[in-house]
């Protein structure tokens, strides 16, 4: 009778902890799935730009090429100036960068830390222009360029990259979980707002800048529309419409192609890798508080 | 007036100055390079302007032209559908990953970064990579649905009724990272303790997903589906490598012709009215959800 009734009752535990395990493990099934789906194309495209053309396309898929053929990547980085787009992208996306850090964070200080009966209605409107889609101004700020003379130079990209209002939300966000207290002390002992916004504001933001600087750089780095308006000398030409040469000019060679892809690929990758996690907060912050 | 107040609208008039002074450089760029562009291209939509001679204003005449252009209809088509398929797969298979990932799951950072690698690396490399996977005769897919026994398996980006597809797929492995991180932040902000109530009143997981998972994260899956129309709207960069806009019509959406028509024939006043088209159609969405979100977003 005990024994029956200890069963009975231990029953249940025994079948929850089977299932459990079997979700489990559908769990874990899919979600390795899923992340090799993410994966291989990344180790496809490796492979490809070490092989030999002949090679690429064969079947079953040999992930390791028979012979490395390093060769691929000096022809790269020989056969067009590769390395004059690397550095043009560098440079957009590095004064880029630090043009939106300070543009962005002396606004999203404006807006979190100083008291004005229309910052929220001007905040607001801002946040609302991250909603028009970029094709609406892309003709009249292409006109203006033309006007000021700088279509077909880096600082058109430049100039329009610095206005984010993505980077003044972000900093705002931040500076207002900064405690006022703070700045009272500051204000009390005589610092001016500029002051307090460069010697106390700014060296507590460290997390919020390095999430801008990567998001900033990313976006140069990999942006495509904008160059493909602006940029019309191959001299000065970003990675981006770089690879483009391969994949009109040089379709035959997919091994070239890839190893292009790779190099172009590489430094983001290295960033992220740097800073993954202020990224993935960056993102989460932004994205949730909106 | 009282001497408080004075001392008040003082200080107010002095924070303003300040205020302003720290968003000088933003207000000027947001004024030249966004607020006068938004305008001056709606202005532009009324004109049949082509960047030389005058600009004549032929009032809605372009919007008019619009309704009876054929190709056009395709484009706007064909950004449905894109939205209609990529919106809904994305956002599904990233709220499952972030649920995986959530609890009780090992090398989470691992996982995390294999999801989230695709969205942090260039499209334009992502999609020539993708074209080669895609090769219909000699593509690592096609090679193995062939060695499967499926004898003809999909022409894939070279096919009129597979290309848009074939796009879909490629632009929700490259997206699916950035929401399942957006769901995760989510999902990390339930507290602990309403699980553990619902267990103690015995809870099975499938109620535990229904009535606290789910609610909780309402707001996230408001606010990516919107943030996820707006953005496969916007996809621009991987049509253009891989496929064109073909074959055919079948992949141009409305930003492929937007772009064709204003830099490529230079016809800037249609190019603008089909800009504030796809405005349109953004806002009204965007309003249809918002309007929607009472009914079922838990604040």
């Amino acid at each position: 009778m005990n024994i029956a009734t200890e069963a009975q009752v231990y029953t249940p535990e025994v079948k929850k902890k089977k299932k459990f395990a079997v979700g489990q493990a559908i769990k874990y099934i899919v979600v390795i799935l899923v992340s090799l789906t993410m994966v291989l194309p990344f180790v496809w495209m490796l492979s490809a730009s070490l092989k030999l053309e002949t090679e690429i396309f064969g079947f079953p898929i040999k992930w390791i090429p028979e012979t490395f053929r390093w060769e691929n990547y000096k022809e790269v980085w020989t056969a067009v100036p590769f390395h004059i787009y690397y550095l043009n992208t560098l440079k957009i996306a590095v004064i880029t960068t630090i043009l939106v850090i300070i543009n962005s964070s002396l606004a999203g200080y404006a807006f979190a830390k100083i008291k004005f009966p229309e910052s929220n209605r001007l905040f607001f409107i801002y946040v609302a222009t991250m909603m028009i889609p970029y094709q609406v101004m892309m003709i009249p700020q292409f006109m203006l360029m033309k006007q000021l003379g700088l279509v077909n130079s880096h600082w058109a990209l430049i100039i329009l990259g610095a206005f984010n209002p993505f980077g003044v939300f972000l900093f705002r966000q931040f500076f207002l979980s900064i405690p006022d207290e703070l700045l009272e002390a500051a204000r009390i002992d005589g610092l001016s707002e500029f002051g307090i916004y460069w010697r106390i504001i700014l060296p507590l933001s460290k997390p919020a800048i390095a999430t801008l600087v990567i998001f900033s750089f990313m976006h140069s780095w990999n942006d495509f529309l904008g160059p493909l308006i602006y940029l019309t000398s191959d001299h000065l030409y970003t990675l981006q419409l770089g690879i483009q040469h391969f994949i009109t000019e040089y379709n035959t060679e997919y091994s070239l192609l890839m190893a292009a892809a790779v190099s172009a690929v590489v430094p983001t990758i290295i960033v992220y890798f740097l800073a993954q996690d202020h990224f993935i907060k960056g993102v989460a912050n932004t994205g949730i508080k909106g | 007036m009282k001497p408080g107040k004075a001392v008040k609208s003082k200080a107010i008039r002095r924070n303003r100055i300040t205020a302003y002074t720290f968003l000088l450089p933003n207000i000027i760029g947001f004024l030249v390079f966004i607020f006068v562009p938004v305008i001056a291209s709606f202005c532009m939509s009324f004109t049949s302007w082509n960047g030389f001679g005058n600009i004549e204003f032929i009032g809605l005449d372009n919007y008019k032209q619009l309704l009876k252009d054929t190709n056009f209809k395709i484009s706007f088509i064909n950004s449905i559908l894109f939205m209609l398929i990529s919106v809904p797969i994305t956002l599904l298979i990233s709220v499952l990953i972030a649920i995986a990932l959530n609890r009780g799951i090992r090398f989470v950072k691992v996982f995390r970064t294999a999801v989230f690698l695709p969205y942090v690396t260039a499209t334009i490399a992502v999609a020539a990579v993708w074209q080669l996977i895609f090769n219909p005769s000699m593509g690592p897919i096609n090679g193995t649905l062939m060695k499967l026994g499926i004898d003809s398996p999909p022409g894939w980006l070279s096919s009129p009724s597979w290309a848009l597809i074939s796009v879909s797929i490629v632009y929700i492995w490259h997206s699916v990272g950035y929401y399942m991180i957006l769901f995760l932040a989510g999902l990390q902000n339930i507290p602990d303790y309403l699980y553990e109530a619902a267990e103690l009143d015995g809870a099975g997981p499938i109620t535990k997903f229904f009535h606290i998972t789910l609610p909780s994260l309402s707001p996230v899956l408001f606010f990516t589906t919107i943030i996820g129309v707006i953005n496969s709207f916007k996809v621009f960069d991987l049509i253009y490598v891989l496929t064109g806009g073909g074959p055919g019509r079948s992949t141009h959406v409305l930003v492929y012709d937007i772009y064709n028509t204003a830099f490529k024939q230079f016809e800037y006043g249609y190019a603008s009215a089909m800009a504030y088209v796809l405005f349109l159609v953004i806002l009204i969405i965007s309003i249809i959800q918002f309007s929607g979100q009472k009914k079922w977003v838990n604040y």
